[in-house]
């Protein structure tokens, strides 16, 4: 294991398997969307709908397995499985948005060479 | 395996999962579209076929539960195989999707090589279905096609109510010594085509297809509320046909072709015989031996359809040209009545 955000190994894989144009593009994709699934996380929180918290902290949970984006993956599952804080509670969120913002300082330098 | 390549349809709320299994699946050599959500993949599922269905669980407006609910117990798409792709937590939401009826489970971020193996197999599966749909829908129409694949192929019989027609074509080896045999293979398969249609679209099967002849079931393997008025339907149906046929035959200067048709009601033993590898739906009993009589019987009295008193006693209204009472039939040993229509 390593302390970098992303797991290389995987992200490696995802190049070789996909193509590298059409892997920095998913990860454009993702950087691009990231933001609006935070959104939706606060959203949730605010008005305290379970179904919907969940569902956005699996769908960045899914998306930071398919990058490699590990300690994200493992945050996102910690919250997609846990109770659904007080309404407005958003602390859970803006751990994950401090999370995803250093997989996405990490990703960008991996597309950028 | 199966190497033909499909059209999948891969249902997911996420846009990174979306592009990801669409570049997995174009990588391939297979066509993919998609659906955000499983509302939207059930309208495209019932505007356009797919071989394939790669199916997301959590998605908002319909999950991918709801969706494979929708499919299996829709006759139309139910035979379309699931992959579920998810990264949902827990075992007992795989096994819901196995018991609503997916093939396979794979969890995300979906392995290549797994995804290849389980593509291929469900494509190979959705080929074998189609092929068997179509085998089934060569002999019966799609309504007895999807009885019979719901109910299975046990081979074995029962005893049932139903009605059987022969039908044969007036001196058909004489007309064919003077034909071509392409023009002899022709005319039998412009035969078989109308006759087929005369009995599919009365409810019947055709059970036997005999050189110039053929025999087929009203009643069996499906009711019919009344298989003798079914079957007398599908003869006055094919007369016509033939009638039609003679009217171009005519216009090419052939001769007329004409056609006899017996038809016999009362209780058969039916059911698929054969050997596990190939069977066929069959009928057997002195019902059929007799409406195979009266078809011949027909060249003796020159009518056009000969039909036994049961059918007859079932016919709401029929138009009896003439009775033959205590007709002597071969193999039956007490004379029977038997009427022309």
């Amino acid at each position: 294991m390593t302390d970098s955000p992303i797991d290389h190994e995987i992200f490696m894989e995802l190049k070789d398997a996909t193509g590298e144009e059409f892997a920095a593009e998913l990860v454009n994709t993702f950087l691009d969307e990231a933001p609006s699934m935070i959104g939706e996380l606060k959203a949730a929180a605010n008005e305290a709908d379970a179904d919907r918290y969940r569902r956005a902290a699996h769908s960045i949970k899914s998306n930071a397995n398919t990058f490699g984006a590990t300690a994200l993956a493992e945050l996102a599952r910690k919250v997609e499985q846990g109770e659904l804080p007080e309404a407005g509670d958003l602390t859970d969120a803006a751990a994950l948005e401090t999370a995803l913002a250093t997989a996405a300082t990490a990703l960008r330098s991996l597309i950028d060479v | 395996m199966s190497d033909a390549p499909g059209h999948l349809l891969i249902v997911d709320d996420n846009k990174v999962n979306r592009l990801l299994l669409s570049r997995s699946v174009e990588l391939l050599g297979h066509q993919a579209s998609v659906a955000e959500n499983g509302r939207v993949a059930m309208e495209m599922l019932s505007g356009q076929p797919f071989d394939l269905l790669l199916l997301d669980i959590e998605m908002p407006e319909m999950d991918g539960f709801q969706v494979l609910e929708a499919v299996k117990s829709d006759t139309e798409l139910r035979d379309l195989p699931v992959i579920v792709t998810s990264s949902v937590e827990g075992l007992d939401n795989v096994v819901r999707c196995i018991e609503l009826g997916a093939e396979d489970y794979l969890p995300k971020p979906v392995n290549k090589t797994l995804l290849s193996a389980r593509v291929s197999s469900g494509l190979e599966k959705k080929r074998l279905r189609d092929e068997q749909k179509r085998l089934l829908e060569r002999f019966a129409t799609t309504e007895v096609a999807q009885d019979l694949q719901e109910s299975g192929f046990a081979i074995g019989g029962k005893r049932a109510n139903a009605s059987v027609l022969f039908c044969d074509i007036r001196g058909f080896t004489t007309l064919s010594e003077n034909l071509a045999p392409e023009d002899t293979i022709d005319l039998l398969n412009t035969f078989y085509t109308l006759m087929f249609e005369a009995v599919t679209s009365n409810g019947g099967i055709v059970s036997l297809m005999l050189g110039d002849g053929l025999m087929a079931l009203f009643g069996v393997p499906q009711p019919l509320t009344n298989s003798a008025q079914s079957a007398v339907a599908a003869g006055h149906e094919m007369h016509n046909m033939i009638e039609m046929l003679n009217l171009e035959r005519r216009a090419e200067e052939k001769s007329d072709l004409k056609i006899g048709i017996g038809i016999a009601t009362g209780e058969v033993v039916a059911g698929y015989a054969g050997t596990d590898n190939r069977a066929t739906y069959t009928c057997i009993g002195s019902t059929v031996n007799l409406a195979a009589r009266l078809e011949a019987e027909t060249q003796k009295t020159g009518s056009r359809m000969l039909i036994d008193q049961e059918t007859f006693d079932l016919l709401e209204g029929a138009d009896v040209l003439q009775t033959f009472g205590g007709t002597r039939i071969k193999g039956f040993s007490d004379p029977i009545d038997i009427h022309a229509l």
